[in-house]
Protein backbone atom coordinates (compact mmCIF):
# COMPACT_ATOMS: atom_id res chain seq x y z
CA UNK A 1 0.00 0.00 0.00
CA UNK A 2 3.05 2.14 0.22
CA UNK A 3 2.50 3.41 -3.79
CA UNK A 4 -1.09 4.26 -2.31
CA UNK A 5 0.48 6.31 0.28
CA UNK A 6 3.19 7.98 -1.63
CA UNK A 7 0.69 8.68 -4.48
CA UNK A 8 -1.87 11.04 -2.00
CA UNK A 9 0.99 12.48 -0.32
CA UNK A 10 2.12 13.74 -3.69
CA UNK A 11 -2.14 14.94 -4.08
CA UNK A 12 -1.38 17.01 -0.53
CA UNK A 13 1.97 18.47 -1.84
CA UNK A 14 0.18 19.29 -5.10
CA UNK A 15 -3.03 20.94 -3.44
CA UNK A 16 -0.52 22.87 -1.14
CA UNK A 17 0.66 24.46 -4.61
CA UNK A 18 -2.89 25.34 -5.98
CA UNK A 19 -3.17 26.99 -2.48
CA UNK A 20 -0.77 29.28 -3.22
CA UNK A 21 -0.83 29.23 -7.39
CA UNK A 22 -4.35 30.44 -6.96
CA UNK A 23 -6.34 33.93 -7.03
CA UNK A 24 -9.99 32.68 -6.91
CA UNK A 25 -11.53 32.17 -2.72
CA UNK A 26 -13.51 29.74 -4.13
CA UNK A 27 -10.86 27.48 -5.72
CA UNK A 28 -8.85 27.40 -1.97
CA UNK A 29 -11.49 26.52 -0.29
CA UNK A 30 -12.30 23.59 -2.65
CA UNK A 31 -9.19 22.80 -2.02
CA UNK A 32 -9.47 22.85 1.88
CA UNK A 33 -12.04 20.19 1.24
CA UNK A 34 -9.69 18.02 -1.12
CA UNK A 35 -6.95 18.45 1.14
CA UNK A 36 -9.26 17.27 4.12
CA UNK A 37 -10.03 13.91 1.96
CA UNK A 38 -7.07 13.21 1.31
CA UNK A 39 -6.10 13.03 5.24
CA UNK A 40 -8.97 10.53 5.56
CA UNK A 41 -7.41 8.11 2.60
CA UNK A 42 -4.13 8.67 4.11
CA UNK A 43 -5.19 7.03 7.80
CA UNK A 44 -6.82 4.81 5.53
CA UNK A 45 -4.35 3.52 3.04
CA UNK A 46 -1.41 3.37 5.89
CA UNK A 47 -4.22 1.51 8.61
CA UNK A 48 -3.27 -1.16 5.93
CA UNK A 49 -0.19 -2.31 6.84
CA UNK A 50 -0.20 -0.88 10.45
CA UNK A 51 -2.76 -1.91 13.08
CA UNK A 52 -5.02 1.38 13.85
CA UNK A 53 -7.31 1.61 16.53
CA UNK A 54 -10.50 2.17 15.40
CA UNK A 55 -10.84 5.17 17.28
CA UNK A 56 -8.39 6.62 14.52
CA UNK A 57 -10.68 5.59 11.54
CA UNK A 58 -13.75 7.30 13.68
CA UNK A 59 -11.49 10.60 14.14
CA UNK A 60 -10.74 10.25 10.14
CA UNK A 61 -14.34 10.01 9.37
CA UNK A 62 -15.44 12.93 10.85
CA UNK A 63 -12.28 15.26 9.91
CA UNK A 64 -13.55 14.26 6.57
CA UNK A 65 -16.84 15.29 7.63
CA UNK A 66 -16.29 18.10 9.69
CA UNK A 67 -13.43 20.26 7.25
CA UNK A 68 -14.58 18.37 3.84
CA UNK A 69 -18.39 19.41 3.97
CA UNK A 70 -18.83 21.39 7.07
CA UNK A 71 -16.22 23.97 6.91
CA UNK A 72 -16.44 24.69 3.19
CA UNK A 73 -20.24 25.28 3.69
CA UNK A 74 -19.62 28.00 6.16
CA UNK A 75 -16.48 29.38 4.39
CA UNK A 76 -18.68 29.34 1.16
CA UNK A 77 -21.20 31.37 2.86
CA UNK A 78 -18.83 33.72 4.80
CA UNK A 79 -17.36 34.19 0.96
CA UNK A 80 -20.69 35.26 -0.63
CA UNK A 81 -21.25 37.82 2.30
CA UNK A 82 -18.59 39.48 1.62
CA UNK A 83 -18.61 39.54 -1.67
CA UNK A 84 -15.72 38.58 -2.28
CA UNK A 85 -14.10 36.35 -5.04
CA UNK A 86 -10.35 36.74 -5.49
CA UNK A 87 -7.55 38.08 -4.11
CA UNK A 88 -6.23 40.91 -5.33
CA UNK A 89 -2.69 41.67 -4.67
CA UNK A 90 -1.43 39.53 -1.63
CA UNK A 91 1.66 40.76 -0.65
CA UNK A 92 3.56 38.16 -2.23
CA UNK A 93 2.55 37.32 -6.07
CA UNK A 94 1.31 33.81 -7.33
CA UNK A 95 4.13 32.65 -9.14
CA UNK A 96 6.76 33.52 -6.39
CA UNK A 97 4.33 31.49 -3.95
CA UNK A 98 4.64 28.75 -5.61
CA UNK A 99 8.70 28.84 -6.25
CA UNK A 100 8.82 29.53 -2.49
CA UNK A 101 6.59 26.59 -1.89
CA UNK A 102 8.99 24.66 -3.70
CA UNK A 103 11.49 25.80 -1.56
CA UNK A 104 9.97 25.46 1.71
CA UNK A 105 9.29 21.48 0.46
CA UNK A 106 13.08 21.08 0.20
CA UNK A 107 13.61 22.77 3.18
CA UNK A 108 11.12 20.32 4.98
CA UNK A 109 13.14 16.95 3.22
CA UNK A 110 16.12 18.45 4.69
CA UNK A 111 14.39 19.08 8.12
CA UNK A 112 12.81 15.77 8.25
CA UNK A 113 15.73 13.57 7.65
CA UNK A 114 16.67 12.84 10.94
CA UNK A 115 13.29 12.21 11.87
CA UNK A 116 12.57 9.85 9.39
CA UNK A 117 12.55 6.54 11.27
CA UNK A 118 10.31 7.49 13.52
CA UNK A 119 6.95 7.47 11.23
CA UNK A 120 5.30 4.20 10.17
CA UNK A 121 7.10 1.96 7.82
CA UNK A 122 6.76 2.45 4.07
CA UNK A 123 5.42 6.30 4.45
CA UNK A 124 8.58 8.35 5.35
CA UNK A 125 7.21 11.01 3.36
CA UNK A 126 4.34 11.37 6.20
CA UNK A 127 6.89 14.03 8.04
CA UNK A 128 8.07 16.30 5.63
CA UNK A 129 4.77 16.54 3.80
CA UNK A 130 3.08 17.63 7.33
CA UNK A 131 5.51 19.83 8.03
CA UNK A 132 5.46 21.00 3.96
CA UNK A 133 1.39 21.91 4.84
CA UNK A 134 2.16 23.19 7.97
CA UNK A 135 4.43 25.93 6.78
CA UNK A 136 2.28 26.49 3.40
CA UNK A 137 -0.37 27.35 5.49
CA UNK A 138 1.80 29.64 7.75
CA UNK A 139 3.06 31.60 4.55
CA UNK A 140 -0.38 31.97 3.26
CA UNK A 141 -1.43 33.44 6.62
CA UNK A 142 1.32 36.26 6.35
CA UNK A 143 0.75 36.67 2.41
CA UNK A 144 -2.33 37.17 1.93
CA UNK A 145 -4.13 40.41 2.59
CA UNK A 146 -7.50 38.96 2.90
CA UNK A 147 -9.28 37.23 6.51
CA UNK A 148 -10.32 34.92 4.28
CA UNK A 149 -7.95 33.89 3.06
CA UNK A 150 -5.99 34.17 6.28
CA UNK A 151 -8.64 31.97 7.94
CA UNK A 152 -8.04 29.24 4.73
CA UNK A 153 -4.62 29.69 5.45
CA UNK A 154 -5.42 28.31 8.88
CA UNK A 155 -7.39 25.32 8.07
CA UNK A 156 -4.20 24.48 5.51
CA UNK A 157 -1.57 24.60 8.58
CA UNK A 158 -4.54 22.71 10.79
CA UNK A 159 -4.62 19.56 8.04
CA UNK A 160 -0.48 19.93 8.26
CA UNK A 161 -0.99 19.11 12.04
CA UNK A 162 -3.41 16.59 11.39
CA UNK A 163 -0.69 14.78 9.29
CA UNK A 164 1.53 15.06 11.69
CA UNK A 165 -0.74 13.25 14.24
CA UNK A 166 -1.11 10.38 11.82
CA UNK A 167 2.38 9.98 11.19
CA UNK A 168 3.87 9.94 14.94
CA UNK A 169 0.96 8.43 16.80
CA UNK A 170 -0.65 4.97 15.84
CA UNK A 171 -3.32 5.48 18.94
CA UNK A 172 -3.93 8.86 19.53
CA UNK A 173 -6.37 9.72 22.24
CA UNK A 174 -9.97 9.90 20.97
CA UNK A 175 -10.97 12.54 23.48
CA UNK A 176 -8.05 14.91 22.37
CA UNK A 177 -8.56 14.66 18.24
CA UNK A 178 -12.15 15.23 18.56
CA UNK A 179 -11.20 18.26 20.87
CA UNK A 180 -8.77 19.88 18.34
CA UNK A 181 -11.80 19.21 15.25
CA UNK A 182 -14.26 20.81 18.04
CA UNK A 183 -11.28 24.13 18.26
CA UNK A 184 -11.20 24.21 14.51
CA UNK A 185 -14.77 23.77 14.00
CA UNK A 186 -15.50 26.92 16.51
CA UNK A 187 -12.57 28.89 15.57
CA UNK A 188 -13.63 28.83 11.60
CA UNK A 189 -17.15 29.75 12.83
CA UNK A 190 -16.19 32.31 14.78
CA UNK A 191 -13.78 33.79 12.15
CA UNK A 192 -16.98 33.32 9.73
CA UNK A 193 -19.16 35.92 12.16
CA UNK A 194 -15.59 38.11 12.39
CA UNK A 195 -15.37 38.48 9.12
CA UNK A 196 -19.07 39.27 8.11
CA UNK A 197 -18.82 42.23 10.94
CA UNK A 198 -15.81 43.56 9.60
CA UNK A 199 -17.48 43.60 5.97
CA UNK A 200 -20.46 45.24 7.34
CA UNK A 201 -18.46 47.52 9.40
CA UNK A 202 -15.24 48.82 6.66
CA UNK A 203 -16.88 47.71 3.05
CA UNK A 204 -13.54 45.11 2.68
CA UNK A 205 -11.76 42.86 4.77
CA UNK A 206 -8.23 43.91 4.08
CA UNK A 207 -6.51 42.75 7.41
CA UNK A 208 -3.86 45.48 6.55
CA UNK A 209 -5.77 48.32 7.50
CA UNK A 210 -6.84 46.97 10.73
CA UNK A 211 -3.67 47.58 11.73
CA UNK A 212 -3.94 51.41 11.62
CA UNK A 213 -7.31 50.99 13.34
CA UNK A 214 -7.47 53.34 16.71
CA UNK A 215 -10.92 54.23 18.37
CA UNK B 1 16.90 -6.40 -32.85
CA UNK B 2 17.60 -3.14 -30.48
CA UNK B 3 19.17 -1.49 -33.19
CA UNK B 4 16.34 -2.47 -35.54
CA UNK B 5 13.94 -1.24 -33.39
CA UNK B 6 15.77 2.64 -33.02
CA UNK B 7 16.48 2.40 -36.75
CA UNK B 8 12.91 1.69 -37.36
CA UNK B 9 11.79 4.51 -35.14
CA UNK B 10 13.87 6.95 -36.79
CA UNK B 11 12.04 6.12 -39.83
CA UNK B 12 8.87 6.37 -38.79
CA UNK B 13 9.54 9.96 -37.06
CA UNK B 14 10.20 10.89 -40.03
CA UNK B 15 7.73 9.96 -42.09
CA UNK B 16 5.05 9.45 -40.01
CA UNK B 17 5.13 13.27 -38.15
CA UNK B 18 3.01 14.77 -40.53
CA UNK B 19 0.61 12.76 -39.56
CA UNK B 20 0.60 13.58 -35.95
CA UNK B 21 -0.53 17.07 -36.62
CA UNK B 22 -3.07 15.53 -39.15
CA UNK B 23 -4.46 13.91 -36.11
CA UNK B 24 -4.79 17.12 -33.45
CA UNK B 25 -6.46 18.53 -36.01
CA UNK B 26 -8.69 15.97 -36.86
CA UNK B 27 -9.47 15.88 -33.05
CA UNK B 28 -10.36 19.39 -32.90
CA UNK B 29 -12.79 19.08 -35.97
CA UNK B 30 -14.61 16.11 -34.32
CA UNK B 31 -14.79 18.03 -31.45
CA UNK B 32 -16.08 21.11 -33.45
CA UNK B 33 -18.29 19.59 -35.47
CA UNK B 34 -16.94 19.53 -38.32
CA UNK B 35 -15.28 17.19 -41.14
CA UNK B 36 -12.20 18.72 -40.86
CA UNK B 37 -8.95 19.08 -43.20
CA UNK B 38 -7.61 15.79 -44.92
CA UNK B 39 -5.33 13.52 -42.24
CA UNK B 40 -2.22 14.08 -45.04
CA UNK B 41 -3.17 17.92 -45.25
CA UNK B 42 0.49 18.98 -44.03
CA UNK B 43 2.26 16.12 -46.55
CA UNK B 44 0.25 17.73 -49.60
CA UNK B 45 1.43 21.29 -47.78
CA UNK B 46 5.24 20.24 -47.49
CA UNK B 47 4.63 18.94 -51.51
CA UNK B 48 3.24 22.40 -52.61
CA UNK B 49 5.87 24.13 -50.89
CA UNK B 50 8.66 22.08 -52.17
CA UNK B 51 7.62 22.76 -55.47
CA UNK B 52 7.87 26.69 -55.35
CA UNK B 53 10.65 29.15 -55.45
CA UNK B 54 11.59 31.78 -52.32
CA UNK B 55 11.08 35.53 -52.38
CA UNK B 56 13.56 37.21 -50.51
CA UNK B 57 13.14 41.06 -49.31
CA UNK B 58 16.48 43.06 -49.81
CA UNK B 59 16.34 43.67 -46.29
CA UNK B 60 17.44 40.16 -44.86
CA UNK B 61 20.49 39.32 -44.80
CA UNK B 62 22.50 35.27 -45.19
CA UNK B 63 20.85 34.90 -41.66
CA UNK B 64 17.38 34.74 -42.79
CA UNK B 65 18.30 32.01 -44.79
CA UNK B 66 20.00 29.90 -42.72
CA UNK B 67 17.25 29.95 -40.18
CA UNK B 68 15.02 26.98 -41.53
CA UNK B 69 18.44 24.86 -42.44
CA UNK B 70 19.93 24.96 -39.15
CA UNK B 71 16.32 24.37 -37.43
CA UNK B 72 16.18 21.25 -39.66
CA UNK B 73 19.48 20.09 -39.08
CA UNK B 74 19.06 20.45 -35.53
CA UNK B 75 15.99 18.71 -34.86
CA UNK B 76 17.38 15.71 -37.11
CA UNK B 77 20.14 15.46 -34.61
CA UNK B 78 17.43 15.26 -31.91
CA UNK B 79 15.44 13.11 -33.17
CA UNK B 80 18.09 10.58 -33.02
CA UNK B 81 19.01 11.67 -29.68
CA UNK B 82 15.39 11.05 -28.21
CA UNK B 83 13.96 7.13 -27.01
CA UNK B 84 10.74 6.38 -27.80
CA UNK B 85 9.41 4.54 -24.75
CA UNK B 86 11.70 2.11 -24.04
CA UNK B 87 13.76 1.40 -27.33
CA UNK B 88 16.56 3.06 -27.20
CA UNK B 89 18.17 5.71 -29.75
CA UNK B 90 19.98 5.91 -32.24
CA UNK B 91 22.62 7.29 -30.32
CA UNK B 92 23.45 7.55 -26.49
CA UNK B 93 25.67 8.79 -24.41
CA UNK B 94 25.87 9.79 -20.70
CA UNK B 95 24.46 13.57 -20.47
CA UNK B 96 23.13 13.11 -24.05
CA UNK B 97 19.83 15.05 -22.65
CA UNK B 98 21.77 18.21 -22.26
CA UNK B 99 22.96 18.42 -26.17
CA UNK B 100 19.43 17.33 -26.64
CA UNK B 101 17.89 20.47 -25.07
CA UNK B 102 20.63 22.79 -26.56
CA UNK B 103 20.04 21.51 -30.12
CA UNK B 104 16.43 22.12 -29.63
CA UNK B 105 18.27 25.82 -28.47
CA UNK B 106 20.16 26.48 -31.19
CA UNK B 107 16.92 25.66 -33.06
CA UNK B 108 14.81 28.73 -31.36
CA UNK B 109 18.12 30.86 -31.77
CA UNK B 110 18.10 30.37 -35.48
CA UNK B 111 14.88 31.49 -36.10
CA UNK B 112 14.93 34.14 -33.70
CA UNK B 113 18.20 35.20 -35.53
CA UNK B 114 16.23 34.94 -38.75
CA UNK B 115 13.01 36.60 -37.40
CA UNK B 116 14.92 39.62 -36.39
CA UNK B 117 17.23 39.77 -39.63
CA UNK B 118 13.59 41.12 -41.44
CA UNK B 119 13.56 43.74 -39.48
CA UNK B 120 9.85 43.40 -38.97
CA UNK B 121 8.30 44.93 -35.28
CA UNK B 122 5.65 41.96 -34.97
CA UNK B 123 8.41 39.34 -35.31
CA UNK B 124 10.48 40.87 -33.04
CA UNK B 125 7.75 40.62 -30.87
CA UNK B 126 7.09 36.79 -31.59
CA UNK B 127 10.92 36.40 -30.76
CA UNK B 128 10.99 37.82 -27.66
CA UNK B 129 8.13 35.71 -26.26
CA UNK B 130 9.62 33.09 -27.80
CA UNK B 131 12.67 33.57 -26.26
CA UNK B 132 10.94 34.68 -22.52
CA UNK B 133 8.49 31.66 -22.62
CA UNK B 134 11.71 28.92 -23.62
CA UNK B 135 13.59 30.96 -20.47
CA UNK B 136 11.29 29.32 -18.51
CA UNK B 137 10.48 25.94 -19.87
CA UNK B 138 14.00 25.22 -20.14
CA UNK B 139 15.24 24.26 -16.89
CA UNK B 140 11.83 22.45 -16.24
CA UNK B 141 12.87 20.26 -18.95
CA UNK B 142 16.58 19.61 -17.66
CA UNK B 143 14.86 19.56 -13.86
CA UNK B 144 12.40 16.88 -15.13
CA UNK B 145 14.60 14.62 -16.75
CA UNK B 146 17.33 14.98 -13.84
CA UNK B 147 14.92 14.06 -11.91
CA UNK B 148 14.00 10.03 -13.83
CA UNK B 149 18.00 10.38 -13.97
CA UNK B 150 18.30 10.48 -10.34
CA UNK B 151 15.63 7.74 -9.32
CA UNK B 152 17.39 5.21 -11.97
CA UNK B 153 21.05 6.11 -11.51
CA UNK B 154 21.53 6.36 -15.41
CA UNK B 155 23.05 9.24 -16.93
CA UNK B 156 22.32 8.88 -20.80
CA UNK B 157 18.06 9.14 -21.96
CA UNK B 158 18.32 6.49 -23.48
CA UNK B 159 19.51 4.43 -20.06
CA UNK B 160 17.03 6.36 -18.08
CA UNK B 161 14.09 5.82 -20.36
CA UNK B 162 14.77 1.74 -20.07
CA UNK B 163 15.41 0.93 -16.90
CA UNK B 164 12.48 3.68 -15.65
CA UNK B 165 9.97 0.49 -14.41
CA UNK B 166 12.03 -2.17 -14.56
CA UNK B 167 12.50 -1.99 -10.48
CA UNK B 168 8.23 -2.04 -10.46
CA UNK B 169 5.99 0.58 -10.85
CA UNK B 170 6.02 1.57 -6.99
CA UNK B 171 9.56 2.98 -6.70
CA UNK B 172 9.03 5.57 -9.57
CA UNK B 173 5.47 6.51 -9.90
CA UNK B 174 5.27 9.53 -7.93
CA UNK B 175 8.37 10.83 -9.59
CA UNK B 176 6.88 9.86 -13.02
CA UNK B 177 4.04 11.39 -12.29
CA UNK B 178 5.37 14.69 -11.61
CA UNK B 179 7.45 14.62 -14.44
CA UNK B 180 5.17 14.00 -17.16
CA UNK B 181 2.66 16.36 -15.46
CA UNK B 182 5.69 18.50 -15.96
CA UNK B 183 6.80 17.34 -19.57
CA UNK B 184 3.02 17.88 -20.75
CA UNK B 185 2.90 21.42 -20.04
CA UNK B 186 6.58 21.71 -21.56
CA UNK B 187 5.22 20.00 -24.69
CA UNK B 188 2.65 22.57 -24.84
CA UNK B 189 4.34 25.53 -24.27
CA UNK B 190 7.69 24.53 -26.41
CA UNK B 191 5.46 23.40 -29.28
CA UNK B 192 3.37 26.43 -29.52
CA UNK B 193 -0.22 24.29 -28.54
CA UNK B 194 -3.15 26.13 -27.21
CA UNK B 195 -2.53 26.78 -23.61
CA UNK B 196 0.22 28.96 -24.93
CA UNK B 197 -0.35 29.79 -28.08
CA UNK B 198 -2.47 29.67 -30.89
CA UNK B 199 -1.25 27.44 -34.01
CA UNK B 200 -3.85 28.82 -36.07
CA UNK B 201 -4.04 32.40 -35.48
CA UNK B 202 -2.99 35.11 -37.73
CA UNK B 203 -3.44 38.14 -35.27
CA UNK B 204 -0.40 39.39 -34.81
CA UNK B 205 -0.56 40.84 -32.39
CA UNK B 206 -1.27 37.39 -29.85
CA UNK B 207 1.07 35.53 -31.90
CA UNK B 208 3.96 33.23 -30.60
CA UNK B 209 6.06 30.99 -32.76
CA UNK B 210 3.84 31.26 -36.20
CA UNK B 211 4.34 35.23 -36.25
CA UNK B 212 8.14 34.49 -36.55
CA UNK B 213 7.87 32.66 -39.64
CA UNK B 214 5.57 34.81 -41.48
CA UNK B 215 8.40 36.47 -44.07
CA UNK B 216 9.32 32.68 -44.86
CA UNK B 217 7.86 31.10 -48.10
CA UNK B 218 8.37 27.94 -50.44
CA UNK B 219 11.20 25.43 -49.53
CA UNK B 220 12.44 27.32 -46.50
CA UNK B 221 8.79 27.73 -44.83
CA UNK B 222 8.16 23.51 -46.22
CA UNK B 223 11.68 22.73 -44.06
CA UNK B 224 9.81 25.14 -41.25
CA UNK B 225 7.04 23.27 -40.92
CA UNK B 226 8.28 19.68 -41.03
CA UNK B 227 11.06 20.62 -37.89
CA UNK B 228 7.92 21.66 -36.10
CA UNK B 229 6.43 18.53 -36.63
CA UNK B 230 9.65 16.77 -35.73
CA UNK B 231 10.01 19.08 -32.91
CA UNK B 232 6.38 17.50 -31.52
CA UNK B 233 7.48 14.40 -32.02
CA UNK B 234 10.89 14.77 -30.13
CA UNK B 235 8.59 15.81 -27.33
CA UNK B 236 5.45 13.60 -27.76
CA UNK B 237 8.08 10.31 -27.65
CA UNK B 238 9.83 12.12 -24.46
CA UNK B 239 6.16 12.30 -22.92
CA UNK B 240 5.01 8.55 -23.71
CA UNK B 241 8.14 7.82 -22.49
CA UNK B 242 7.62 8.63 -18.57
CA UNK B 243 3.52 8.17 -19.30
CA UNK B 244 3.31 4.85 -20.27
CA UNK B 245 4.77 2.29 -17.97
CA UNK B 246 5.22 -0.92 -20.04
CA UNK B 247 7.78 -2.85 -20.95
CA UNK B 248 8.11 -5.87 -22.94
CA UNK B 249 11.77 -6.65 -23.29
CA UNK B 250 10.56 -7.26 -27.33
CA UNK B 251 11.98 -4.23 -29.09
CA UNK B 252 9.34 -4.15 -31.69
CA UNK B 253 6.44 -4.62 -29.38
CA UNK B 254 7.86 -2.33 -27.16
CA UNK B 255 8.20 0.50 -30.26
CA UNK B 256 4.73 -0.70 -31.44
CA UNK B 257 3.64 0.72 -27.98
CA UNK B 258 5.94 3.36 -28.21
CA UNK B 259 3.92 4.42 -31.52
CA UNK B 260 0.93 3.99 -30.35
CA UNK B 261 1.30 6.41 -27.25
CA UNK B 262 2.94 9.14 -29.57
CA UNK B 263 -0.68 9.26 -31.49
CA UNK B 264 -2.78 9.11 -28.14
CA UNK B 265 -0.87 11.61 -26.78
CA UNK B 266 -1.26 13.60 -30.37
CA UNK B 267 -5.25 13.00 -29.50
CA UNK B 268 -4.67 14.45 -25.84
CA UNK B 269 -3.41 17.31 -27.67
CA UNK B 270 -6.08 17.69 -29.74
CA UNK B 271 -8.80 17.40 -26.75
CA UNK B 272 -6.36 19.97 -24.67
CA UNK B 273 -6.53 22.24 -27.55
CA UNK B 274 -10.32 22.24 -28.15
CA UNK B 275 -11.28 22.18 -24.48
CA UNK B 276 -9.49 25.15 -22.97
CA UNK B 277 -8.76 28.71 -23.87
CA UNK B 278 -5.35 30.38 -24.66
CA UNK B 279 -4.13 31.89 -21.82
CA UNK B 280 -3.46 35.32 -21.23
CA UNK B 281 0.10 36.48 -22.44
CA UNK B 282 0.79 37.65 -18.68
CA UNK B 283 -0.33 34.25 -17.38
CA UNK B 284 1.86 32.24 -19.80
CA UNK B 285 4.82 32.67 -17.51
CA UNK B 286 3.10 31.37 -14.40
CA UNK B 287 1.80 28.27 -15.87
CA UNK B 288 5.33 27.54 -17.04
CA UNK B 289 7.00 28.55 -13.15
CA UNK B 290 4.45 25.43 -12.13
CA UNK B 291 5.68 23.13 -14.88
CA UNK B 292 9.25 24.10 -13.09
CA UNK B 293 8.34 23.52 -9.40
CA UNK B 294 6.54 20.49 -10.52
CA UNK B 295 9.79 18.91 -12.06
CA UNK B 296 11.53 20.75 -9.02
CA UNK B 297 9.42 18.46 -6.73
CA UNK B 298 9.94 15.58 -8.73
CA UNK B 299 13.90 16.07 -7.94
CA UNK B 300 13.42 16.48 -4.64
CA UNK B 301 11.46 13.53 -3.90
CA UNK B 302 13.72 11.74 -6.10
CA UNK B 303 16.40 12.52 -3.89
CA UNK B 304 14.80 11.65 -0.27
Amino acid sequence: MSILTDLLMMLLVLTNLRMLASSRVAVCIQNVAIQAVVLGAITFSLSAHAAIAAGVIVVAISTVAVKGLVLPWLLRRAMKGAGIGREIEPFVGYASSVLIGAVLLGLCFVIARPLRDTSHAGASMLIPVAMFTILTGLFIIISRRKALTQVLGYLTMENGVCVFGVSLAVEEPLLVEMGILLDVLVGVFVMGIVIHQINREFDHIDTDRLSVLKD
Amino acid sequence: MIILASIIHVVLALSLSPLLIGVINRVKAKFAGRRGRPLLQLYYDLWKLLHKGAVYSTTTTWVFRTGPLVGISAVLVAISLVPLGRVPALAAFDGDIILLAYVLGLMRFMTVLAALDTGSAFEGMGAGREVQFSLLAEPALLLGVGALSISTGDWSLSGIYGSLFSDGLAAVAPTAVMVAASLLIILLAENSRIPVDDPNTHLELTMIHEVMVLDHGGVDLAFIQYAAALKLWVFCALFVGVALPLQMHWPLVDLAFGMAGVFIVAMVIGVIESTMARLRLLRVPQMLVVSAVLAMIAVLWALR
